[in-house]
């Protein structure tokens, strides 16, 4: 089975060639995958507890009710 | 301020590839100004750059928005600059292509190398990512090669471009 390719233009020839990845490449970019996608997620989940909280806030407010540390958080910079 | 803008090399994909490569940079101008328009085969929705081959000393803090939030992240020590989020996907609108202005100063320079992105997702839809985006490669070496490689397994598809200008000061 062979690797994915790459292309690869010369800037100064303006030649284009199409390389296939060595077996280190492919690697390469599976760790590289794997680690962005593990950051991205982390992100994602930071996101969403504080559009949580965010909410949480909000309606605590509007019924008046006091609101956590985390909570005020959110509303005040 | 720049005063000169030449289209160094310019990429429209016949047929979808897993990466780009421009080679054997020019070492005559200022800066390097790169510009896509991309989409890829699979929902993934970043690629990343790597310069001269380097697998190490990449890092960058981004601001980016999806519709209905906006969040901040960052990432160091990395083996890539990961994370610019310019490309449509597969679930978004059928033949929509992200868009990106990443922006290289001093690339020749024997400091490290700061990159700026400003960077969006196409869609006819209320999720979509825009981004603000600073990279910096901690290395000292004049940038002679960019590869621009998915984040993800999938492909750059077919009609995705790619525009490398060099920009003098003088």
């Amino acid at each position: 089975m062979t690797n994915p390719t790459r292309i690869e233009i010369n800037c100064e020839t303006g030649v284009e060639s199409i390389i296939e990845l060595t077996d280190a490449e492919v690697a390469q970019m599976e760790a590289d995958r794997v680690a962005a996608a593990a950051r991205k997620a982390e992100e994602d989940a930071a996101a969403s507890a504080l559009a949580t909280l965010k909410a949480s806030a909000k309606a605590k407010l509007i019924a008046g009710q006091p609101l956590t540390a985390e909570e005020a958080d959110t509303l005040v910079i | 301020m720049a005063n000169t803008m030449t289209l160094i090399e310019a990429k429209t994909l016949a047929s979808s590839a897993t990466s780009i490569t421009f080679s054997s940079i020019p070492q005559t101008y200022t800066d390097l100004k790169l510009v896509t328009s991309a989409r890829m085969s699979l929902n993934s929705t970043a690629y990343g750059l790597n310069f001269n081959g380097s697998t190490s000393g990449y890092s960058y803090k981004r601001l980016w928005g999806d519709g209905s939030t906006a969040n901040s992240g960052q990432g160091s020590s990395l083996t890539i600059m990961e994370g610019i989020l310019a490309v449509s996907q597969l679930s978004n609108t059928a033949n929509t292509f992200g868009s990106a202005e990443i922006y290289i100063p001093n690339y020749t320079s024997g400091n490290n190398k700061s990159v700026s992105v400003d960077a969006l997702m196409e869609t006819n839809g209320t999720s979509a990512y825009t981004e603000l985006y600073a990279g910096l490669w901690g290395n000292t070496a004049a940038i002679t090669s960019i590869l621009i490689t998915p984040a993800d397994s999938g492909s750059f598809v077919q009609y995705s471009t790619f525009y490398l200008y060099g920009i003098k000061n003088s």
